[in-house]
């Protein structure tokens, strides 16, 4: 079995309410000397053998990415 | 064998250690009639191994009863029923259904009180909503349901789920979903946990009803410290349907199959809604956080269609939903309804977790799914249409004519495969009724007794300026908006009336089948949980009233009402007085109106620490609009318009937000409320909306009329200068709060005849003023700035969420 | 599929018999706004939009209206074209057969839940295949909403819809402000400003600076967000914070127009005054109909 972890992050420069949001909240909370904080999408998937990175690459592509304003990273798990 | 975490009547923590098992430990009901309750640690059951784990030992048999939530004489029961003991599956099934939240068993005998008769009422309580014809051929079905405990812990999801519930209680009766209203408690928002919990449950609410394309049209929102340690989230559901095609969860037909459709089985909310909701909070709660559910609004979505669909077609003998106790309160009271037995294979349901047991999938909480009974010969086509859907089905039993709800295990040796076999009746009809002792509240004579005159009362426009804008900014009176804009409140096209006024109004009609009609339904929720702690038998009536007149105010003439009861320990004497009392003052109201109760839920232990809520008696009201071209709504319309008032005022300050905000005090009695004189009142207000004489109208509410003629006026954006002479002292007479008040406001064609009308019914009222201006002006006590009052009541809600 | 005075609609459920010039008793009726005395019948508004014989707007058009799993406006855009006269079919999200229709329209909801992002999953659809040989044949096509965010994710219009600024849902009438466009659907004057309901939680438009340039030299920018009388604040007057203001866009041709507003709920006048803005945004130019028919 494959596991495969993809990490989907706003682009640069696409503004993130959320992130800002909450690093705005962390401030009031008292944490100091974040500079940046971007909230972004993980990804888990258990997979056969047979689905190659490759394969994996194309379905963020297609799927679960949006390259109009995403960027994505893969890391197969134990590999 | 007890949980660490459990407290014993003493209060103190109980220091044995739990039995490690691979049995999930999630809590189970507790609600024996011994004071601090006994919270469950399935952990503490035996280890699972085949069928060693049904087969229970007669000693060890009654402790695990009590540990489900069952008390000793229950179990006898239980013994006494079965004639053996029962095995483990039976007994979870047994505490769930005879769990308070399963089977009202404090209340019902005071539920009798209601009464459900009514010649436009198609079905009462015993179904998964209440039904009433609205004419020409169209029904509306509409209920209430809380989701209190499970919000207190998960807002975001346990609102939520809680919308999710009674939606499927709605479309299980073969309607079509068409609008939600909410009423909800917090404590004050000063509190960040407050805070948390309300911007959580109204984010929850707006996820799962507009992703369903339901609109949410109303509600209501009370910040109280008496609910700080028990939020309380009312969600109620009206759906619209075609007489002809009300549908029953009545299982019928031996040999026809169960199907349980949509979403896989989990172990989500196990003992969830039913644990929560029968039993105090405590320092476990947060322990309890795995028992919330997670909705999965798109998956409601798809079975609202489907099952309409075959609803539809004809190929549901029966259908229910899946709620509190999952698939064992479903299968047991269709089976129970219909005097037929029902036997059904746990193995056949979809699961998506390892390893579950029987027990774990007879009582699963999992969201989003449906049981249905259908003809052998019609199951292809259901298939078809769940798989065009992308809904996920299972064929997993069969109706039978033994009357007994049968459970069995497939992955058991054939021949002892069964794992539970009750007669269904015993379930859902024969759950123990309870007769609880009860004692008026000490505090009720020094709080009602409370001389409102030894306080300082502002006097003079500038304190009494002063004191109105505080008020305005109450939290409690300020507008809503920041939350139902957060609402979609329009889909469906039928909205007539906005969120924002009295009641909202619907034009009956389904855009998808092309008929719409002139006629509508206006809905509202209501209830003043402070009133109700000071006297909760006048409260409780003045929580119908007030919800009748907010319907007379748009034109709309009362047709039934649903109810969502929230009080503390039923347990508790003095608690469970003020329920008696509160079930007997509504019951008395709706007599005297003729409004049956067609629907309702009950919900105890709403208490932390020993605090309870107020006694908060939610009333979900539905009426008929004859014609919506001619509805009326809150805000002033044009300059020169003249302002009357029906009805009178009178000093009663008691329980008022006035008396909250400007002195910190909950004292006083509530208001007195004339059933005669506010049926007189609603009528004629009723009569004049539908003979189009009023330009605007606004019952006369928490803030009393300073309150009600600013709200006019900001809704209206228009200014108006009135004089009260109603000879009470200012304060009095700007913020009591007395009942049967609505302003009215008239175009100068329409006053004779308005005021012919008044004069007919032999009301109270005065023509108090005229519309205009760019201020508030009421003479000698008031003088605000429709720009500055507009601000303050518009930004004070999100000002207060968002900043602290 | 020309239309005819007199023509039944075609679809499973009871319609609404439309003809040239007239509107349903229903309708008429149902159209009176319910806000008091001092207001005007939609009805006759609603008539006069289609009782006239107006050479420019097509009427009595076919509609494919698309559904999805998870769309939830389908039924009132369908009830708001049948109103306004014209027939409309749905379209189910596996079928592939749009030859029929004179226009289709993507209707709004949360395909799919709204699940991973907006219509990400929905442009998948078989049907959108479809959709997309349709559009590039230059036959009209408008997305409202879910429908405008399954364009863009099928790249049938440039850019995205990110999450709202404010980061909650909003349900309100916003006011929109009609720009100089080669858009197909609409047809009135630069500056005219209309009363729209917004019903969203993804609606801030978002594309990088050279699509920005592209859309604006070629005239793609349809409808603007702004303030009440028409003028946009120069901090942005998307309730959304939607990039330059924008509302809704059309491909280069103009054919293919999202918009984030809802105007089916604002076309027969149910809610008050203002609750006929929606009608111009179906008015489809009937030349333009008949220039690409068969295409």
């Amino acid at each position: 079995m494959k596991k495969y972890r993809i990490f989907v992050t706003g682009k640069q420069g696409i503004f993130d309410p959320a992130g800002k949001t909450a690093q705005n909240a962390l401030d009031n909370l008292g944490y100091e000397g974040i500079k940046d904080l971007k909230i972004g999408k993980f990804i888990q998937m258990n997979c056969d053998d047979a689905v190659s990175v490759e394969a994996v690459t194309e379905m963020c592509e297609k799927l679960l990415a949006n390259p109009i304003i995403e960027d994505f990273r893969i890391e197969e798990v134990g590999a | 064998m007890s949980n660490p975490n459990e407290s014993t009547p003493n209060g103190s923590p109980s220091s044995s250690p739990a039995a490690s098992s691979p049995v999930p430990s999630n809590p189970v009901p507790s609600n024996s009639t011994a004071g601090n309750s006994p919270s469950i640690n399935s952990a503490a059951i035996p280890a699972p191994v085949a069928d060693v784990v049904e087969t229970l030992d007669a000693a060890a048999a009654p402790e695990i009863a009590v540990q489900l939530g069952l008390n000793l004489e229950e179990y006898e029961n239980v013994v006494a029923t079965q004639g053996r003991v029962p095995t483990l599956t039976e007994l979870y099934i047994y505490s769930l259904m005879w769990s308070e939240h399963c089977s009202y068993k404090h209340s019902k005998k005071q539920l009798r009180r209601f009464s459900s008769e009514g010649e436009h009422v198609l079905q009462g309580p015993g179904e998964n909503a209440g039904v009433i014809s609205v004419g020409d051929g169209w029904a509306v079905a509409f209920k209430m349901e809380s989701h209190n405990h499970p919000s207190a812990i998960e807002p975001f999801e346990g609102a939520a789920t809680g919308v999710g519930g009674i939606i499927r209680d709605i479309f299980t009766m073969g309607a079509r979903p068409i609008a939600s209203l909410d009423s909800l408690r917090f404590g004050t928002l000063d509190k960040p946990r407050q805070r948390y919990l309300f911007d959580g449950a109204v984010a929850g609410i707006g996820a799962y009803g507009n992703c369903l394309g339901v609109p949410t049209i109303g509600g209501e929102v009370y910040f109280e410290e008496a609910y700080e340690g028990n939020c309380l989230i009312n969600a109620m559901a009206i759906g619209l349907m075609r007489e002809e095609n009300l549908t029953r969860a009545v299982g019928s037909g031996p040999g026809n199959l169960v199907v349980l459709i949509g979403s896989s089985t989990g172990r989500d909310g196990i003992g969830g809604a039913s644990v929560l909701a029968s039993q105090e909070f405590d320092e476990a709660a947060e322990n309890k956080r795995p028992a919330v559910q997670v909705g999965d609004p798109f998956e409601e979505k798809l079975l609202i269609e489907v099952c309409l669909e075959l609803l539809k077609r004809g190929l549901f003998v029966a259908l229910g939903d899946l709620g509190a106790a999952g698939l064992t309160s479903s299968a047991s009271e269709m089976a129970s309804r219909g005097g037929v037995g029902i036997d059904i294979d746990v193995r056949k349901v979809p699961q998506r977790e390892d390893a579950m047991q029987a027990f774990e999938i007879m009582v699963s909480e999992s969201q989003e799914r449906m049981l249905a009974v259908v003809r052998p010969d019609d199951l292809s086509e259901v298939k078809e249409a769940c798989e065009r859907w992308g809904v996920a089905w299972a064929a997993i039993g069969t109706i039978t004519d033994t009357g007994r709800f049968v459970v069995r295990d497939s992955e058991l040796p054939a021949g002892s495969d069964i794992v539970a076999d009750m007669p269904a009746e015993m379930l859902a009809e024969s759950a123990p009724e309870y007769d609880p002792f009860m004692k008026r509240p000490a505090y009720l004579d020094e709080a009602q007794g409370f001389d409102l005159t030894t306080l300082k009362h502002p006097h003079g426009v500038e304190e009494l300026n002063a004191a109105f804008l505080s008020v305005l900014a109450s939290p409690n009176i300020a507008s809503k908006a920041w939350i139902w804009r957060q609402y979609d409140h329009q889909v469906m096209n039928n909205t007539v009336v906005l969120p924002g006024s009295d009641a909202a109004v619907l034009r009956i009609g389904d855009t998808g089948r092309g008929e719409m009609s002139t006629r509508g339904i206006a809905a509202s929720t209501d209830c003043n949980g402070r009133y109700c702690y000071l006297d909760p038998y006048t409260g409780a009536q003045i929580a119908l009233a007030e919800s009748a007149r907010n319907l007379a105010c748009t034109g709309a003439e009362p047709a039934a009402i649903t109810d969502c009861l929230n009080f503390g320990n039923p347990e508790k004497p003095e608690v469970f007085w003020t329920f008696s009392e509160a079930v007997r003052g509504l019951a008395d109201a709706c007599k005297f109106y003729d409004i049956p109760v067609i629907s309702g839920n009950v919900s105890f232990y709403n208490e932390s620490f020993g605090h309870a809520i107020y006694p908060t008696p939610v009333v979900g009201i539905v009426g008929l609009v004859e014609d919506i071209s001619c509805v009326a709504t809150a805000a002033f319309k044009q300059a020169g318009d003249t302002i009357i008032l029906v009805g009178e005022t009178d000093d009663e300050l008691g329980g008022s937000e006035y008396l909250k905000v400007v002195h910190g005090l909950v004292a006083g009695c509530p208001p007195a409320l004339d059933l005669e004189l506010e049926g007189d009142i609603q009528r004629v207000v009723r009569t004049a909306v539908r003979q189009r004489l009023v330009a605007s109208a606004h019952d006369c509410s928490e803030g009393g009329i300073a309150v009600a003629l600013a709200e006019s006026c900001i809704a209206g954006g228009i200014g108006a200068t009135v004089a009260l002479d109603d000879n009470l002292p200012s304060a009095s007479s700007l913020f009591s709060e007395t009942q049967s008040r609505i302003l009215v406001s008239v175009t100068d064609a329409n006053v004779t005849a308005f005021l012919t009308l008044l004069a007919e019914a032999e009301v109270p009222y005065s023509v108090i003023g005229e519309v205009g201006g760019a201020l508030l002006e009421i003479e000698d006590k008031l003088t605000v700035s429709l720009k500055d009052i507009a601000h303050l009541y518009n930004t004070t809600l999100e000002h207060q969420v968002l900043t602290h | 599929m020309t239309g005819v005075a007199g023509a039944t609609v075609a679809v499973a459920a009871t319609a609404a018999t439309t003809a040239a010039g007239t509107t349903t008793t229903a309708a008429a009726t149902a159209a009176t706004t319910a806000a008091g005395t001092t207001t005007t019948t939609a009805a006759t508004a609603a008539a006069a939009a289609t009782a006239a014989t107006n050479a420019t707007n097509a009427t009595n058009l076919h509609f494919g209206g698309v559904v999805f799993p998870g769309s939830n406006c389908e039924q009132d855009v369908v009830y708001a074209l049948r109103f306004l006269g014209h027939e409309v079919s749905y379209v189910w999200h596996q079928d592939t057969d749009l030859a029929a229709y004179d226009a289709v329209v993507l209707p709004g909801g949360f395909s799919y839940g709204d699940y991973l992002r907006c219509g990400a999953v929905a442009r998948f659809s078989p049907v959108m295949d479809a959709v997309s040989a349709y559009a590039h044949a230059g036959r009209p096509v408008i997305g409202i909403c879910n429908g405008f965010q399954i364009l863009t994710e099928a790249h049938l219009l440039p850019g995205a819809l990110l999450r709202n600024f404010g980061l909650k849902f909003i349900c309100e009438s916003v006011p929109l402000r009609v720009e100089q466009s080669v858009c197909k659907w609409l047809d009135l004057a630069q500056g005219t400003v209309l009363r729209v309901p917004i019903n969203h939680n993804e609606g801030n438009y978002f594309c990088d600076e050279a699509t920005h340039e592209r859309l604006e030299k070629n005239g793609q920018i349809v409808v603007r967000y702004c303030n009440p009388d028409g003028t946009r604040d120069a901090g942005g007057s998307a309730p959304n914070g939607a990039f330059d203001d924008i509302a809704g866009i059309c491909n280069e041709r103009g054919n293919v127009f999202g918009l984030m507003p809802h105007p089916e709920r604002v076309c027969d006048g149910l809610a008050g005054p203002h609750a006929t803005d929606g009608v111009p945004f179906f008015k489809v130019i009937a030349s333009y109909v008949e220039e690409v028919r068969g295409a």
